[in-house]
């Protein structure tokens, strides 16, 4: 049951709200883990890594799928649906591409530079900390998924634009909270 | 922001959601009414039933170790009966007397105290008292009761399993829980007590997010936050808390589980096991500490602010007086919520911390005894000179002002890092929170079910019951837990199983067996309870007005067994704030009543 309409114009409305008081507490779940790595890499025995040069590229893709889900939603408001569904397919497509290269980005520096989890450095910490940000990456491509499915395929009209800004809101964060970690791990060394 | 216009507009989305939800109220199954409902009410009372049947557990499982702890050596020919394995010849195995400490700790502190606590008075009364027909998303709300019921029947599950519960305390400190080979408790049992308390932390941010979203979204026309009761200020505030600190939580026990099962160490480093060299290299077991005790320490006060509010609310119905200082309490609610996350390490003082920090972590914990004073301060006010009416919810509320006073004048003791060198890990750190949280909280959630059962279930608890629990558990609470103090400070060390090895312990002899003694008899006095409940629900007497304890708050305009959606027509409209109590000659003053032309100013 829906008890919200779209009414509501100048309060902020409470499924937005809700998505970033959700956001919020991601947010906490990264600084426990960023800090507990600070500790760490000021401790005895830390080993550092080099970061495989393919999260560059990942950064690129996900950096443009932003850009792609922010034209998907303004077209989604002006009505423009063709270049709508255009764009929500794009972002879903360059999210997809996003958990390709951070899984091919896993594989090189588990081959390449041998870095198992055994241990506890920089290494294992990549691992949890962009694996569960891959996750949560997986978690937005999936909503993307929905709402292509339905732009496609979708027998009923959708005129709320409260859905197609929530994913929109929660893609960005993704995106922000990728180029936090890589600057994270280049920086704190 | 336009106020007026704001609250307008919220009244027609809750008028949207009402209409919609009345087109298929008759075809509603038992399913979706009982079980699988999105009506706040109901998911309330699920909540507080699971959580009674969890303190059930728990609250035996420490009469279980009580019994060890009295009567060291003895058998008890029954616990073979029950236990089999876990306690051959009828004497509890060390082993299992850890799991039954760990089990207690976790079950009360998680899944009563917080799940069953919040859920229930958080589900119940924000709707009810800020005047909404339903939370933000009540789908949202109904995924976080079946993420607990998960999380329990997990939790559960790993009480019958082969090798038993997790056994390494409720803090779960690696490198006991992080290596299987370390204890029993640390094989199977240890996994499950990870895998239950993920769903958990999923199960408590699902409720958290919700109920902040309503509280700062849906409240009815005229109901301003400062018009708030109290009860939902507080549940407010323990919502921030546990949405900003069980992500943290989550993150340690993510790392826990990569060290137990892929062979990672964060936290393991240079540990022998049974004489074997582990490979483990490069770990830090205080950095858990530090992801554990961000949450555990917030957690506390998770635990004590929704009956600080539950109780703020009763002492003034039940003085027939405003509460004494409203602004205070809200500003010492939200001091409260803010120390709450920087005082963490005090728990961690004996760990080798730097000095400095150290004396910085005693100075935030000791300002903490501000804003608590500022409540117990409040309290006492509002009761003073009032025209006090001594129902068991009232009594109940006292009791927790006298609980919340004795336990936190020993946080002072604790919070000095110099003192802490003798009292951690002692049995005075259990007489501390013991007081403080554990009963403290039970008092509040007491008198919040006494106060709360007629809206619940259209019946009275039977009041006889009610003072008669009141006051064996208020007696028996101070006999259990008093003593304790004195132990500790002669340095009886807390989780040991048998003291009699040390002569000097052996003077408390007695003492622990009037402690296990009076456990006991507490413990049947809670069934009694229970007993209590259960009956009222059915057979308990009938409420007849609609207003039974004279109050001012909204929940009291719904019809006596309100349905879902609460009012029947239209939201009321508020017009002043919840605390209007024998003022301008008047008794009480409902919220709904608009400001008289000469009405006098004061609050
Ligand atoms: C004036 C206020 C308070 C101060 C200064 C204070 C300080 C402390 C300190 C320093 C410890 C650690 C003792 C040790 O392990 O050596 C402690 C333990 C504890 N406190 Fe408090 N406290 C206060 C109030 C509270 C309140 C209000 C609650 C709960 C509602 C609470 C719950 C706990 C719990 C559960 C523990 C023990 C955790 C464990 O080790 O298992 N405290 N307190
Ligand atoms: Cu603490």
């Amino acid at each position: 049951m829906d008890i919200v309409s779209n009414q509501q114009r100048k309060k902020i409305h409470p499924r937005k709200f809700t998505m970033w008081v959700a956001i919020a507490s991601i947010i906490m779940m990264f600084a426990g883990l960023t800090s507990a790595y600070i500790v760490k890499s000021n401790q005895a025995a830390w080993q550092e890594i080099e970061l495989p040069k393919i999260f560059w590229g990942s950064t690129i893709v996900i950096l443009v799928s932003s850009l792609t889900m922010q034209i998907a939603l303004r077209s989604f408001k002006q009505r423009e649906m063709r270049q709508y569904r255009v764009f929500i397919a794009s972002t879903f497509l360059l999210g997809s591409v996003f958990i390709i290269f951070q899984c091919i980005g896993f594989l090189q520096l588990w081959e390449q530079q041998q870095v198992t989890l055994k241990g506890s450095g920089a290494g294992q910490f990549l691992y949890v900390i962009f694996g569960l940000h891959v996750l949560h990456v997986f978690g937005g491509v999936i909503a993307l998924l929905v709402m292509f499915t339905r732009a496609f395929f979708g027998k009923i009209k959708m005129y709320s634009p409260v859905p197609v800004e929530l994913a929109a809101t929660y893609w960005h964060f993704v995106d922000a909270l990728w180029i936090y970690l890589l600057i994270f791990f280049l920086w704190v060394r | 922001m336009d106020a007026m216009n704001a609250h307008a507009e919220a009244i027609m989305t809750h008028e949207v959601h009402y209409d919609e939800h009345q087109a298929h109220h008759h075809n509603q199954s038992f399913i979706s009414k009982y079980i699988f409902s999105q009506d706040h009410k109901t998911i309330a009372k699920q909540f507080l039933i699971t959580g009674i049947i969890w303190a059930m557990i728990g609250g035996l499982f420490s009469v279980l170790f009580r019994l060890q702890l009295g009567f060291p050596g003895q058998s008890f020919p029954i616990l073979e009966t029950i236990f089999g394995k876990w306690a051959p010849g009828g004497e509890i195995k060390p082993e299992f007397y850890y799991a039954l400490i760990t089990m207690h700790g976790t079950i009360l502190v998680f899944f009563v105290l917080t799940a069953g606590l919040s859920g229930t008075f958080a589900n119940l009364l924000i709707p009810l008292q800020a005047g909404a027909r339903d939370m933000a998303s009540p789908f949202l709300n109904m995924l976080s009761y079946w993420f607990f019921f998960l999380a329990s029947i997990v939790m559960l599950s790993s009480l019958f399993i082969q090798t038993g519960p997790a056994a390494g305390g409720w803090t779960v400190y690696p490198p006991l829980s992080a290596l299987h080979t370390a204890s029993i408790g640390s094989e199977l049992g240890m996994d499950l007590w990870i895998v239950s308390m993920a769903l958990f932390v999923v199960s408590s941010l699902l409720g958290g997010i919700n109920y902040i979203s309503t509280i700062l979204n849906m409240r009815t026309k005229g109901m301003s936050m400062t018009r708030l009761p109290l009860t939902i200020w507080a549940v407010f505030f323990t919502a921030v808390l546990g949405v900003l600190s069980f992500p943290v939580l989550l993150s340690g026990l993510i790392l826990l589980l990569f060290d137990r099962n892929l062979g990672t160490s964060f936290y393991l480093s240079d540990i022998v096991v049974n004489g074997q060299i582990m490979p483990n290299e490069g770990g830090s077991a205080i950095l858990f500490q530090h992801l554990f005790w961000f949450l555990g320490h917030p957690e506390v006060y998770i635990i004590i602010l929704p009956t600080m509010g539950i109780v703020s609310e009763i002492i003034s119905i039940n003085s027939r007086k405003p509460i004494f200082g409203y602004m205070a309490m809200v500003g010492s609610l939200f001091a409260i919520c803010t120390l709450a996350f920087l005082v963490w390490a005090h728990h961690m003082f004996v760990t080798g911390m730097n000095p400095l920090l150290g004396s910085i972590f005693v100075l935030l914990t000791l300002l903490i005894a501000v804003p608590s004073a500022i409540k117990t301060f409040n309290w006492l006010t509002t009761m003073w000179r009032g025209n006090i009416r001594f129902t068991p919810a009232m009594l109940f509320s006292i009791g927790f002002v006298s609980m919340f006073i004795s336990g936190g004048l020993t946080g002072i003791f604790v919070g000095n890092s110099t003192l802490d060198i003798q009292l951690h890990d002692t049995m005075f750190v259990v007489a501390h929170f013991h007081i403080v949280m554990g009963v403290s909280a039970f008092f509040g959630m007491f008198a919040g079910l006494y106060h709360w059962f007629p809206k619940m279930f259209g019946r009275y608890l039977n009041t006889t019951l009610g003072y008669i629990h009141f006051w064996v558990t208020l007696i028996g609470a101070y006999l259990i837990f008093w003593p304790m103090h004195y132990e500790g400070l002669a340095g009886m060390p807390r989780r040991y199983l048998d003291k009699s090895p040390w002569v000097s312990f052996s003077q408390f002899g007695d003492l622990d067996r009037m402690i296990t003694i009076v456990s006991i008899i507490v413990y049947a006095v809670q069934l009694m309870f229970v007993f209590n409940f259960f009956y009222s629900i059915f057979k308990g007497r009938k409420v007849t007005t609609q207003n039974p304890w004279k109050a001012n708050t909204l929940e009291w305009t719904t019809p006596i067994r309100p349905g879902h959606g609460n009012w029947p027509g239209e939201i009321p409209e508020v017009h002043r704030w919840p605390y209007d109590y024998s003022k301008d000659g008047r008794d009480f003053i409902p919220q709904t009543e608009p400001v008289g032309a000469n009405e006098s100013n004061e609050h």
